[in-house]
């Protein structure tokens, strides 16, 4: 097969669909765009980065909280973490969102949240829930993820009550919390969106870096990937993906994972914890409900087998499939 | 390129998420016959990139906070500095490789995989294809890629890693689920437990202009086709492509001057005007050049 492409370049370049010669394209391209002063490219990478100032009122202060997200509808673990986090002398009960989806009978965590007294915020699932969207607005790009991330909304979305709904719109979408001299930013994906995905893997640190300074905080807790990780910064702070309580952390262990915050003299503590419950029930009351059995496997395993696509690629060398 | 008297949207940078490098420049060991930038053993448009200029965009990217390197070409494992590239790079971030696969030996695959192991971050891996078979493939990517592309997947599947598969729509059943189908089936088959694919659609410019035809003149985006929220969906609102010769708005535009921006990631801060007719197909197709 011949191909001519494969020689018809020499001495030219491909100025869109035109052959020019080289030395065109250099000189187009040499004037091209509109290079700053070393001044003016400094200025404009501190303006890029700077914070701004954020309404959200600051609660506390405490000196140890415990903080989970991903519910999903796991009121097991949910009874299991608020005497576990009360054992461990939590002042405070914070839940950064997701309280729907995957498990069975949603209307079983509002009163378990109620009793315990503890703040939320809105994840993707409740402003979805709340808003009559659709889907649950996860984020997936792929069509097995969204498969059964449809499964669980429509699931979910069917046994809310108008009120259960209506009460998850009255969430704050974040808060601030102050834990000895730090100041603590609570989101459920990111700072930045609701359903920005912050895994270990794909969060470097000079990101972080800047996402703390553009919100002025010393810390980030965050959730919505279902997978717990802590990065203490360089510059001394610290971003927390907190985990799930609602599934296990692909990693082949039963249980899920919460957070325990505290202040230190040496800085914010950071305790990720792991949190057992009696997922052999959960499993029943799945199956009793009809939810997927490939969801019921992931409890009964502690392997993911849906929603695993958007997993980067060092997260996902370390499941099983 | 010019459209007297129709204004084109602008389109800010909301954040810099996504820092592509030209690693490979324009030149590449195929000749695709869809190639939007034309790349091929020939042509020289871009060069490659050295360890150095990657350095210094790096240095740049670490205080703006970027938060995932993809690296290009071109093919860009031409690029004899490479995988100390990549090094550099998971030094301060994740990183993913397009690469047409053909370079892809056992001893290469080894010391990629021994890569992503030493580094905190991601190493990700897309290799092109674009057909189930040689009879669909070759045509489009050369004669006897078909079976070096799937034995480049093999050695990295080999070596413990699992590459995502790119598919543009020149292969027309890949959009549909039968034609994934076929795609997951094949890679089943040699051996990929859980294969991963990227569907692309075709930028009508460079080589494909020539086999599948240029764009139509009505093909452009003007003021008032912002959707109502935003343009947050197309990447130039949250990444760069730099060059061995300064740094354009995306990975799409290489081959246009009038769309680089400046020398430096700070030059190109600003916003940048839809006005390509390729913008028309990232509207309306929700391309991400990104996984």
């Amino acid at each position: 097969m011949s191909n001519p492409k494969l020689t018809a370049h020499r001495g030219l370049a491909t100025w869109g669909e035109k052959l020019v010669p080289l030395a065109a394209f250099r000189e187009a391209v040499a004037g091209a765009g509109s290079p700053l002063t070393a001044e003016a490219r400094a200025a404009a990478l501190r303006s890029f980065t700077a914070g701004s100032a954020d309404p959200t009122p600051v609660e506390g202060p405490f000196n140890r909280i415990a903080v989970f997200g991903g519910v999903y509808n796991n009121h097991l673990a949910l009874a299991r973490l608020l005497e576990d986090a009360a054992r461990r002398g939590a002042e405070a009960v914070y839940c950064l969102g997701d309280l729907g989806g995957f498990g069975p009978n949603p209307e079983k965590v509002r009163p378990l949240l109620a009793q315990g007294g503890v703040l939320a915020i809105q994840g993707n699932y409740e402003e979805s829930l709340a808003s009559g969207r659709e889907d649950c607005n996860c984020g997936y790009t792929d069509p097995r993820d969204n498969h059964f991330a449809e499964i669980s909304y429509r699931y979910t979305e069917r046994n809310c009550s108008p009120e259960l709904k209506a009460w998850m719109g009255t969430l704050p979408k974040r808060r601030r919390v102050r834990l000895g001299d730090r100041e603590l930013l609570l989101v459920h994906g990111s700072p930045r969106r609701v359903n920005e995905f912050l895994f270990r893997s794909t969060s470097p640190v000079p990101f972080l870096e800047v996402l703390l300074d553009q919100n002025r905080c010393d810390a980030i807790l965050c959730t919505h990937t279902g997978l717990h990780w802590h990065r203490h910064l360089p510059s001394g702070r610290d971003a927390v993906n907190v985990g799930v309580i609602g599934r296990p952390a692909n990693d082949g262990d039963v249980h899920v994972w919460y957070t325990m915050l505290e202040a230190r003299d040496e800085g914010l503590g950071v305790e990720l914890v792991p949190l057992s419950y009696d997922h052999q029930a959960l499993a029943a009351e799945m199956r009793r409900e009809g939810l997927p059995e490939e969801f019921v496997a992931t409890i009964l395993t502690g392997w993911w087998t849906t929603c695993l696509e958007i997993l980067p690629a060092r997260e996902r060398a370390a499941s099983r499939s | 390129m010019e459209r007297p008297g129709i204004a084109a949207p602008r389109v800010s940078l909301r954040s810099l998420d996504v820092l592509w490098f030209q690693v490979g420049g324009t030149l590449c060991n195929l000749a695709c016959t869809h190639c939007f930038v034309s790349c091929s053993p020939t042509n020289h448009t871009h060069e490659l990139m050295s360890l150095a200029e990657v350095r210094r965009y790096l240095d740049e990217a670490v205080r703006l906070g970027v938060r995932e390197y993809y690296f290009t070409g071109g093919e860009p494992f031409l690029n004899p500095e490479m995988e100390a590239i990549l090094s550099a790079t998971l030094d301060v971030g994740p990183a993913t490789v397009l690469t047409n696969g053909l370079l892809l030996d056992p001893a290469r695959c080894a010391r990629l995989k021994a890569l992503a192991d030493a580094s905190d971050y991601s190493l990700d891996l897309r290799v092109s294809i674009d057909g189930y078979d040689a009879g669909s493939n070759d045509p489009i990517r050369g004669e006897g890629t078909f079976d070096r592309i799937l034995g480049g997947i093999r050695n990295l599947a080999a070596a413990g890693l699992n590459p995502v598969i790119t598919v543009t729509e020149v292969c027309r059943e890949a959009a549909a689920d039968s034609g994934k189908e076929k795609f997951f089936a094949l890679l089943r088959a040699i051996g990929i437990e859980r294969p991963r694919l990227k569907i692309l659609p075709v930028f009508r410019i460079g080589a494909e202009a020539e086999r599948g035809g240029a764009y139509e003149s009505w093909q452009r985006l003007r003021e008032g086709d912002a959707p109502v929220d935003g343009w947050d969906h197309l990447q130039c609102s949250a990444c760069r492509m730099a060059t061995g010769q300064g740094v354009w708005v995306c990975p799409i535009l290489v081959n246009e001057p009038s769309a680089k921006m400046g020398e430096t990631l700070a030059d190109a801060l600003g916003s940048f005007p839809l006005d390509h007719a390729a913008c028309w197909t990232c509207h309306v197709y929700g391309v991400s050049c990104r996984t």
